[in-house]
């Protein structure tokens, strides 16, 4: 026991006294959640655009004047011909033109309908379609003002209601996101380096030759990574909490019990790597391909996974984030409890148990 | 005589913080000699050496190597000496042929010259039949005394050995002194680090370091005699006890 | 310049008899084109809906059979109250419920006025805002075909109204992998530069080689140089593959010029090698570089715009971008694939990418010691 625990320190100065380790254990959680909350938002705001207005009349400038006091759009140029579109789009700054028909007032008053063309810059189409839709929406209300005493006959009204996120956060996706990415990060990756680092640097001999038996090494090895990931994932939920509001709604003691169990998985899964690559690069490549990539992308982190092609959905079941994102989001956000989370739990307990039974056989083969 | 010193130093002082790695050395290497630097593990040796080549810089003193002074002519110095370290330093994922063809290119021979010298250092060393073979495949004598060919195939002045023969056995050690001799014999001064006490018998003047300063300096004959010693073995350990 | 050439021929050989450098230079592009880009949608393709009928009127059977009709509404179960769709919503086997209250029908007819409810599950806000935008649509499509059906009219126009047209450019259908696919390029073309480089380097420290290397007469400039340009040229080959993967797979239209594409290609990277290599000075392991250059990448990739657009960004970040070379190479590889830029249009982004390439060169160079 004695021999154990300071393996343990060992593994702790290990880690704490290289200043680039600890970078990425705390550095890339919080940078991680800041940026996912205060920098990435697909809302417009001050989008430049331009304006063709062929009609010059009361109307027209005052449907300018309520598109720009809207707060969403600012007027870049006055366009007096359509050749200018192109150039103006392809310097990148324009994301839309708004092209106003000849005599648009008379037009609207006389025959009771006027055109606008909206042109715009599709090269981000989530963009492209957000601000087309915004600016419809001002133009109608706009007309829709105009005749205040209209009455819509056989009017269906539909009233939303936004469930588990009324506020419609996008905290509520890249907390439970960012972290089965760092738990897998520091669990699995940094496990499976730093097993493989003593392996080429040939310290693993001298432990392997020592009095400690390989399933203390083992042990001592994933320790401390079991305790930083537990910490971090802490973390992560405070942070969520009382930076982004971002509530835990179920049991908190359900969310930390799926969050080891997932750790484990994790860390398990560490194991196998190590025991499979010859040297750090080789596990670095490993986890970064295998691991970090689909952890990333196919795990419904930041893109629904509905959405995706049937082959990429089919691949996502083998991702173990993929089903532990969907326990923490019906823990923390949905209040579930373990009759709705059953089902995923028994699979990441399934994978803990493969990748056990598989290290263990590759483990004691290279020990003979 | 002057002329023929071709590292004088004066005075050399390198300190890491508050440790003091070599404190106020002072020697001279003559031209085409074999000088032995003798200590014990951490005796300052490896930095000393470091200092020669211009990988390290010194806190203080005089030094100048091939002519050259090692605060402002580093590089002119670098072009008049070979060097070959205690880590193995030929590239592994490299052939023979490859590792000669990328160091005879930095140091700016041509192709010609290249390809004659390779040609007679290999029947030299009985490895014609290795030239396409990737370094890491080799047996560990072989690397060292290409490596050692490697360091001294641009004709430098001096050549540095830091450790040269660490790990291997007498008769592969005994071969590669041999190859030593024959580079000294062409006017080749080499200046080597060891502590394997009879290595030292084979140089033509030794020095012999201890915590940081150097404690004797004469030939392997003169010290024995000065020590009273039957060997070096004794000399070292009468110096560093 | 010859030494250049032979430490060139040196790293070429060391490179390419890497066994696992081969897989990295093809497998990377191939899986990031093919996986991320597809992968990486918020088209919405399905959306799962639970119905919740009361009314069990003509109107409403014709409301649900309409959202039936369309390809992407999967209508599941009907349920019998708004407690069993909730449990739905909850465990996640549907996106949103459509709630039609009893008397819907009568309502409408007598008080023109008929109420529904839409309960959409909102975790992921902008998938529930686009699943809203889409319901909206639908529903105030069929009120509309109700009106003119019911009123006999051909279609109800209030007495003032606004033809809005749009025009999509440069992506007409709004295919959102057009998107994605200049901006995985950018990625994929400064993963091979960065970690690449910075590894290379790094090796030759750790196995000691470096320290021969420093006893001879080459300059750091010669040395940097050697170690930068095979990076360069292989970053640039493996955004030649992307791009032709994308033009194949993705039909993606390269409407600029190829020869400003790998031109800015060249500058930027010069920018990122040398990054990569001012890392791999300041670090001792390949394990470092490793956790280091992946720190940075993270905030530089989203930082710089992938997924969402930096006009979007807070004030503070849209500053900090001005030194995230990612965020101008992403920016000049769709505006030049996409809509056919040229260099006068990139001017600013192409003195933006020199100043950063000096930079960073400069550091990694400076940083380079010969000495310990």
């Amino acid at each position: 026991m004695k021999q154990l625990k300071s393996f343990i320190k060992k593994e702790f100065y290990h880690i704490f006294r290289d200043p680039r380790t600890m970078l990425i254990l705390f550095g890339i959680p919080i940078a991680q959640l800041l940026i996912f909350g205060t920098v990435i938002k697909s809302e417009i705001k001050d989008v430049h655009i331009a304006i063709f207005d062929q009609a010059k009349d009361e109307t027209t400038m005052q449907i300018t004047n309520k598109l720009l006091s809207s707060g969403y759009f600012i007027l870049d140029e006055n366009l007096s011909n359509t050749a200018g579109i192109e150039d103006i789009f392809r310097k990148g700054k324009v994301k839309e033109v708004v092209v106003f028909e000849n005599n648009f007032e008379e037009k609207l008053t006389r025959e009771g309908t006027a055109a606008v063309q909206l042109i715009a810059d599709a090269s981000d189409p989530n963009m492209a379609r957000l601000v087309t839709s915004y600016t419809t929406g001002i133009i109608n209300d706009y007309i829709r003002k105009l005749n205040p005493n209209l009455q819509i006959p056989l009017q269906i009204e539909p009233q939303v209601r936004m469930y588990f996120n009324e506020e419609m956060k996008s905290a509520y996706l890249f907390v439970p996101g960012t972290m089965a990415l760092i738990l897998m990060l520091i669990s699995a990756m940094m496990t499976s380096i730093s097993i493989t680092r003593e392996k080429e640097l040939g310290t693993m001999e001298i432990l392997l030759v020592s009095p400690l038996r390989p399933s203390q090494i083992i042990i001592g090895k994933v320790l401390p990574y079991l305790m930083l990931s537990v910490i971090n994932a802490f973390v992560i939920v405070l942070i969520g909490h009382f930076v982004f509001g971002v509530p835990v709604t179920g049991s908190f003691i359900l969310l930390m019990l799926e969050t080891i169990l997932f750790i484990l998985m994790a860390l398990c899964l560490g194991i196998l790597i190590s025991t499979v690559a010859k040297s750090q690069m080789v596990a670095m490549f490993i986890s970064m391909v295998a691991l970090m990539l689909p952890t990333i992308i196919l795990s419904g982190f930041i893109f629904p996974i509905e959405n995706m092609p049937k082959v990429l959905q089919l691949l996502s079941h083998i991702m173990p984030a993929r089903w532990f994102i969907a326990i923490i989001r019906g823990i923390m956000l949905k209040g579930t409890g373990l009759l709705f989370v059953w089902k995923e739990t028994l699979i990441l307990v399934g994978m803990t148990l493969i990748f056990i039974a598989v290290s263990v056989k590759k483990f004691k083969i290279r020990l003979e | 005589m002057e002329n023929d010193k071709i590292i004088t130093v004066q005075n050399l002082v390198k300190k890491f913080g508050s440790f003091t790695a070599n404190d106020n050395l002072t020697f001279d290497v003559y031209r085409g000699e074999i000088f032995g630097f003798l200590g014990a593990n951490g005796a300052g040796k490896t930095t000393a050496l470091r200092i020669l080549c211009g990988l390290s810089s010194p806190t203080s003193g005089e030094v100048k190597v091939a002519g050259f002074d090692i605060y402002r002519e580093t590089e002119k110095i670098k072009k008049n000496i070979g060097y070959m370290s205690q880590k193995f330093s030929l590239y592994e994922d490299l052939t023979v042929s490859e590792n000669i063809q990328f160091y005879a290119g930095i140091y700016g021979i041509s192709p010609k010259k290249r390809k004659e010298k390779e040609a007679l250092l290999l029947q030299k060393l009985e490895m014609t039949g290795a030239r396409h073979k990737l370094i890491a495949g080799l047996p560990l004598g072989w690397k060292q005394k290409l490596a050692f060919s490697v360091a001294v195939f641009h004709d430098p002045k001096i050549v540095f050995l830091d450790e040269p023969t660490g790990g291997v056995d007498p008769v592969t050690r005994r071969k590669f002194w041999d190859l030593i001799y024959e580079v000294a014999s062409n006017g080749i001064t080499v200046f080597v680090t060891t502590h394997y006490m009879d290595e030292a018998e084979y140089c033509d003047r030794v020095s012999i370091m201890d915590a940081g300063k150097i404690e004797a300096l004469d030939s392997p004959a003169n010290l024995k005699k000065t020590y009273n010693a039957k060997n070096m073995d004794e000399v070292f350990i009468q110096i560093a006890r | 310049m010859k030494t250049i050439l032979y430490i060139l021929q040196k790293e070429f050989r060391q490179i390419f008899r890497n066994r696992t450098m081969l897989p990295m230079i093809f497998g990377v592009p191939l899986v990031q084109m093919l996986i991320l880009v597809f992968a990486a949608t918020f088209d919405m393709k399905k959306i799962d809906m639970v119905v919740v009928d009361k009314d069990l009127s003509t109107t409403s059977r014709q409301l649900v059979a309409k959202f039936d009709g369309i390809p992407f509404y999967h209508v599941s179960q009907a349920v019998m109250d708004e407690k069993q769709a909730e449990a739905l919503l909850l465990n996640g086997e549907s996106d949103i419920a459509l709630v039609i209250p009893a008397n819907f029908e009568r309502n409408l007819i007598r008080n023109n006025n008929g109420q529904l409810q839409l309960l959409i599950d909102a975790v992921d806000g902008n998938s529930a805002q686009l699943i809203y935008a889409y319901s909206g649509q639908i529903i105030s499509s069929f009120n509309k075909n109700l009106i003119a059906h019911w009123k006999g009219i051909p279609e109800f126009a209030p007495p003032t109204q606004v033809k809005i047209s749009e025009t999509y450019w440069y992506n007409n259908e709004l295919d959102y992998k057009w998107y994605m696919a200049p901006g995985i390029l950018a990625i994929l073309v400064t993963i091979i530069g960065m970690f690449m480089s910075g590894m290379n380097l790094v090796r030759e420290k750790e196995i000691g080689t470096i320290e021969q290397l420093n006893v001879t007469p080459v300059k750091k400039y010669q040395f940097i140089i050697g170690k930068l340009v095979p990076f360069w040229v292989i970053a640039l080959f493996d955004l030649a593959f992307g791009l032709l993967i994308a033009w194949l797979v993705f039909d993606l239209p390269i409407v600029g010029s190829l020869w400003l594409l790998f031109g800015f290609a060249g500058v930027y990277l010069i920018g990122v090698l040398g990054l990569g290599l001012f890392i791999s000075t300041v670090t001792d392991t390949q394990q470092q570089v490793m956790f280091v250059s992946f720190f940075f990448m993270m905030i530089f990739i989203l930082m710089g715009g992938i997924f969402t657009p930096v006009e979007s960004m807070p004030h503070w970040a849209q500053i900090a971008d001005r030194i995230n070379p990612i965020f101008y190479f992403m920016k000049i590889l769709r505006m030049i694939i996409l809509k056919g830029s040229g260099f006068s249009d990139l001017l600013s982004e192409f003195l933006a990418l020199c100043v950063l390439g000096v930079v960073f060169l400069s550091l990694a160079i400076w940083r380079y010691r010969k000495t310990i």
